[in-house]
């Protein structure tokens, strides 16, 4: 009996040892890699990195081409600054929903968790919401997609950061869901997060620019 | 100390109200410290398109691009955690905002954007 109770104490060794070797093994929900580090997070972190890329290269086309509007209406005339400082406002806070939403998941309180996801998504709807209002206005007014270098570069622009936005409210959506169904099996606070520096990358994008595209005059 | 607590110190409250330790051992900001942020951006925001009425002349530019630079570190810092987490992850995203930075100058550079 003695000699079984050994051997099986043995063999839960082993089989700890290979899964620390294969990165495998559970610590608080983790796993054990290389760095010490979370490899999700660290993959966000480089993904977000190479979209600072993205966005870096159309931001600088819309740079290069704002002043060639050729016959059709230009910035002076589109727009609507007020609107946009709303919306921007809007995104900005939807970051502080975001934010309390990660915080409330480190709590582990499912039920707040679920609320300022919900309330991110309902701003960064919003904010999609006037985006939309924005370029019909524009449409309205003669600037079409391929009216000018200008238009097309800026609704090149303005478009990629709106699908950004709104990618971002569907995965907060379905976050709030499969949390509401008990579905995530993992580090649920670390799933928050790493949809949660999506979204504050989206709102630091529109920092940007909010401040190159709408503020600073061409 | 930790960064946390310095910042919270700063503003004259103690640590232990401000900020409390994650499971994983690092410093977590408190719910209040990230609204006392929002407030900020939110001023700095309002800051920025009050540029709109009123006329600066030739500091507009540089001002609303001191504004935008103090608010992306605002948001990466604080909001994204880069602050208060692993140095790995800053060294991950400051590598690809550092390449993007350097390659459309240089691109703007051949197009001669600069010396228009």
């Amino acid at each position: 009996m003695a000699d079984i109770t050994v051997r099986e104490s043995e063999a839960e060794h082993v089989v700890a040892v290979a899964n620390v070797d294969l990165g495998h093994a559970d610590h608080g929900g983790a796993h054990v890699t290389a760095t010490g580090l979370s490899n999700n997070k660290l993959a966000m972190w480089l993904f977000l990195g190479s979209e600072c890329l993205l966005f870096g290269g159309l931001i600088s086309t819309y740079m290069l081409y704002r002043g060639r509007q050729g016959t059709g209406p230009g910035p002076a005339q589109v727009f609507d600054i007020p609107l946009t400082s709303v919306s921007s406002f809007i995104l900005l806070m939807s970051s502080l929903t975001m934010v309390l939403a990660v915080n409330a998941a480190k709590r582990l309180d499912d039920k707040n968790t679920r609320l300022w996801l919900m309330a991110t998504a309902l701003l960064g709807s919003l904010f999609v919401g006037g985006q939309v209002y924005e370029f019909t206005a524009f449409y309205q007014e003669g600037l079409g997609f391929t009216t000018s270098l200008f238009s097309s570069s800026f609704f090149t622009l303005t478009g990629f950061h709106g699908v950004h936005v709104t990618l971002g409210v569907i995965m907060l959506i379905a976050l709030a869901a499969i949390i509401g169904r008990g579905r995530i099996s993992g580090d649920k606070a670390e799933v928050v997060e790493m949809v949660g520096l999506y979204w504050h990358f989206v709102d630091v994008v529109w920092v940007v620019i909010f401040t190159l595209v709408y503020l600073i005059p061409a | 100390m930790s960064a946390v607590t310095e910042h919270v110190e700063d503003h004259g409250h103690t640590a232990a109200a401000d900020a409390h330790a994650s499971d994983d051992g690092h410093h977590v900001p408190t719910d209040r410290y990230f609204m006392k942020v929002a407030l900020v951006l939110a001023l700095l925001t309002a800051l920025e398109t009050s540029t709109y009425w009123i006329h600066l002349g030739a500091f507009a530019t540089p001002l609303l691009l001191i504004l935008m630079v103090i608010k992306f570190f605002m948001i990466v810092m604080i909001f994204m955690h880069l602050k208060f987490d692993n140095k790995l992850f800053s060294v991950m995203f400051y590598i690809g905002l550092g390449l993007a930075v350097l390659v459309y100058c240089a691109f703007l550079s051949t197009f001669q954007f600069f010396a228009r």
